[in-house]
């Protein structure tokens, strides 16, 4: 093929600018925190997993959990998630105030779970069993509390949205935004699938 | 310094008390005096010649990614030079502590200057040289306005010198961690270490690793969303592509970093026992731990330098690379590989033989891509009419010297050999072989390809050639000595020695380290009279090497849009094809071009990280609450702003391009 055909033929640049919609990378770079964010979820396991079973002379699993209670709080965090779900399904058909009301009602669950996490953390430390008593218990003290911290985190960010929502409107930035919370929602109930699984009902096993 | 163990937290200052500064330090008040009139010189130059708004408005609030490298460059060369003052003070204390002479350096000061130079070298220097280069250049290479997240670019970069700010401090008020680079317990728990040390390397090193890790995530983004139409993965520009690897590295390991330095510092603030050695703790936890990140650390810092390299040899042996196909997939496989190879950083804790085999095996096996990688670049010089100015010459004396510093490596990758040598001086050898005949060189390499690109006009090449010379036999001075020391016997982290035979390899380690004193001396003019004679040294044409690759295409330095139209992508190297086939600059036809604004954000959200570190440092709880309050409230406000962005009118690009139109015709002409 000569030079001279190709010119022709070949184009090198746009002549139109590219529509690149404003927040085009932001579901991907927020998934890619997300695992980032997941890797220190797997740190704190692994070092639960190593430390785990050093008690120290002190309490142990058994002795410490109530498996009921933190039935309860699973409940709390599977409930918001689900509520989570709702205020989506709203925001998609555009309305405005349950998409509201079904993101109060989720941070209101979130809510009772660290309420409830709070309880369980105040109790074992008021019996001895605080983080400084083991190592199991400085690592089951980091998990959960850093999960919880989360959880903290992810109210805040559900409130300051709900107001964001209510003086903006469903706008697109808005509908981005609360599909961000959703994956780190939804993300912290995987995680505490995790928790529950591994720290507390294993834990009873020990 | 005198260091108080126990020191009685007042509720205002904290641990705070006059006692913290060194007055009865002689070296430390004559640096601080030096550091203090230096400052006080550029705060009153800036005044005069009233720079602060014109700083504040173009350099520290921009979210250009060009503007944004450049400041990264600049840190890092800042950072370079006082971690190389660290140096130079650690090969004078060892050159003479023998004989019975303490030298000049007390212990707790000796300790402290090796901790600290390992820190900065790593996280202020080779990182910020790094990030600032896939800053700079990775946009421009996949024909891109500016990176995914532009206000977030800002905020790392100010993250990034809150760090460096913070173990600045270190020198001045209190005192740096004397553990070592990375902080080993029990030596790092309260108990060894009472004082503010290990609490600002904590700190320092947390509000930086946030930047990093953001930064990352934004280059991934960058790169997988914004390459201009017609690139594909496989034709991405090499650089690009060592760059995304890189950036993975980054966000798949610095989320480690930060989880230990937690679980470290809760140790140290609550008295959890992670790290102790009692109570159910496991030290040895910790090391597993920071090396899982430290392992792909040394990979985020030579990777990004291997596409340097292999951008610097296709353009100056003036063909394509050779392997282009191979060379990604070595890329990738040692990207890969990096996590699997950690263990080799302490075959000595006796975790058996059958885990120290496999973690040996795996490390040799990524000495594999990396050799194929060094035949591609020799294969690109094979018949190639290679041009020997500045960024080819650093290429080469890479070549040569990362691969005995590879060699080494593979050596001490054999358990059996590395029981002998853990720890001592073959080791420190060894890593500064690769990091300065790697990191180093590349960025020097980088700093002569890519500085036309972005200034307007090249650098010299006389005192280049100076600085070049100096360093590599200066190099190879001050690092061949602590092979051989190494191989009989001698630890690393030493201050005073017994036998005097030793001392004359210390003297010529010294006189290397002297000699690469003159390099950097030499680099610093290289750049002054750059600048001074900028005219002399003009390139209009935007391309003074021939380039292949899209960031040649521009002008230099870019337009704030990089390009007044999006590139559309046709073969691996964009630019050389769009050069063979005589591609012709459009003259008309120009839009309002879309760009993110301005913000001062993330100066004040990283000043508020600052003031929060430095609170945490020193106990003083109300401060820490104040300025933590005060950074998730201007966060949040922050995000009621929905307009972030502004339109550059079409009759300004006009303006511009017509501008260039001008400059491109005027060197045609000659």
């Amino acid at each position: 093929m000569t030079h001279a055909a190709t010119e022709e033929e070949v184009r090198f640049h746009l002549a139109e600018e590219p529509h690149h919609p404003e927040g085009s990378s932001t579901m991907l770079g927020f998934w890619i925190y997300l695992m980032s964010d997941c890797l220190i979820f797997a740190i704190l396991f692994a070092t639960y997993g190593v430390l785990g079973g050093n008690y120290a002379a002190g309490p142990a699993p058994r002795d410490l959990f109530e498996l009921d209670l933190v039935a309860v709080n699973t409940t709390m965090l599977l409930l918001s998630s689900i509520t989570y779900g709702f205020a989506m399904l709203e925001m998609v058909k555009g309305r405005t105030r349950m998409t509201l009301f079904w993101l109060a009602v989720t941070g209101l669950f979130g809510a009772a779970f660290i309420g409830i996490e709070l309880y369980e953390f105040t109790h074992f430390i008021h019996i001895g069993a605080g983080p400084q008593r083991s190592g199991f218990l400085s690592a089951f003290f980091t998990l959960v509390g850093t999960h919880g911290l989360h959880v903290t985190f992810g109210i805040v960010w559900l409130v300051t949205l709900m107001v964001q929502v209510r003086r903006q409107g469903l706008i697109e930035a808005n509908q981005r935004r609360l599909m961000c919370l959703s994956l780190f929602w939804h993300f912290l109930d995987v995680i505490w699938i995790g928790v529950f699984t591994f720290v507390y009902l294993l834990g009873m096993l020990r | 310094m005198a260091v108080p163990t126990t020191v009685p937290v007042s509720p205002i200052f904290g641990r705070l008390t006059l006692d913290a500064f060194p007055f009865h330090e002689p070296i430390l008040v004559v640096t601080f005096a030096v550091v203090a009139l230096g400052a006080a010189a550029l705060v009153g130059a800036l005044t005069y010649f009233r720079l602060w708004g014109f700083l504040w408005r173009e350099w520290f609030t921009s979210v250009d990614h060009k503007k944004i490298g450049i400041m990264y460059m600049v840190l890092g060369l800042i950072m370079f030079l006082r971690g190389f003052s660290d140096a130079i003070m650690m090969r004078l204390q060892q050159a003479m502590a023998f004989g019975g002479s303490e030298g000049y350096l007390p212990a707790h000061h000796y300790d402290q200057v090796f901790t600290a130079h390992g820190v900065i070298m790593i996280f202020f220097v080779a990182m910020p040289f790094v990030t600032g280069l896939m800053n700079y250049v990775v946009p421009l290479q996949i024909g891109a306005r500016d990176v995914s997240f532009p206000f977030l670019n800002n905020f790392s970069f100010w993250m990034t010198t809150a760090g460096a700010i913070i173990v600045m401090a270190s020198l001045f008020v209190g005192e740096f961690a004397q553990t070592g680079w990375l902080a080993f317990p029990p030596l790092s728990g309260l108990g060894a270490s009472p004082y503010v040390g290990v609490d600002y390397y904590i700190w320092g090193l947390q509000v930086a690793g946030v930047g990093t890790t953001l930064s990352g995530i934004n280059l991934i983004c960058t790169i997988l969303k914004m390459r201009a139409p017609g690139m594909s993965l496989m034709k991405m520009p090499i650089f690009t592509w060592t760059s995304l690897c890189t950036n993975v590295l980054i966000v798949a390991s610095f989320p480690v970093l930060t989880a230990v330095l937690v679980l470290l510092s809760l140790d140290r603030y609550i008295g959890t026992n992670f790290f102790t050695n009692d109570f159910g703790g496991n030290p040895m936890m910790y090391v597993n731990l920071i090396w899982i990140w430290g392992h792909p650390e040394v990979y985020i810092l030579i990777l990004p330098l291997f596409g340097v390299f292999s951008e610097v040899t296709a353009t100056f042996c003036g063909k394509r690379l050779f392997g282009y196909t191979s060379m990604v997939y070595a890329t990738v496989v040692i990207t890969i590989l990096s996590y699997l190879v950690w263990l080799h950083h302490f075959f000595t804790m006796g975790s058996g033989a059958s885990v120290n085999s496999f973690f040996g095996i795996t490390t040799m096996i990524i000495s594999i891509p990396t050799g194929a990688k060094m035949f591609n670049w020799l294969f690109t010089m094979y018949r190639g009419r290679i041009r020997f100015e500045l960024p080819m010459m650093w290429t080469v004396a890479f070549m040569l010297t990362f691969v005995i510093g590879g060699m080494t490596g593979v050596l001490l990758a054999v358990p059996p050999a590395d029981f002998v040598l853990h720890n001592s001086l073959f080791l420190v050898a060894h890593f500064h072989n690769v990091i300065i005949g790697g990191v180093l060189f590349g960025s020097f390499a980088a700093i002569n390809y890519w500085w036309p690109k972005a200034f307007g006009f090249r650098l010299n090449k006389f005192w280049g050639l100076v600085s070049f010379w100096c360093w590599v036999v200066g190099f190879w001075a001050a690092f061949a000595p602590l092979y051989i020391l190494g191989l009989m016997g001698v630890t690393r982290r030493m201050r005073v020695f017994d036998d005097p035979s030793l001392q004359i390899w210390f003297i010529i380690a010294g006189a290397g380290a002297a000699l690469i004193a003159c390099g950097i001396g030499a680099m610093l003019l290289q750049y002054a009279i750059s600048i001074w004679k900028r005219a002399e040294y003009r390139d209009a044409s935007g391309d003074p090497w021939n380039g292949r690759t899209l960031e040649w295409a521009t002008s230099s330095p870019p337009p704030d849009y990089n390009f007044a139209f999006t590139p559309l992508v046709h073969a691996t190297d964009a630019w050389a094809d769009m050069k063979a086939r005589n591609y012709r600059r459009p003259l008309a036809g120009y839009r309002p071009i879309h760009m993110p604004s301005n913000t001062g954000t993330g100066v004040i959200l990283a000043g508020c990280a600052l003031v929060l570190a430095l609170a945490l440092i020193w106990y003083i709880w109300w401060l820490a609450a104040l300025s933590f309050i005060a950074m998730i409230g201007y966060a949040i406000h922050h995000t009621f702003n929905y307009h972030r962005d502004y339109n550059i009118p079409a009759d300004v690009v006009t303006h511009t391009e017509e501008a260039r139109t001008v400059q491109l015709a005027a060197v045609a002409a000659q």
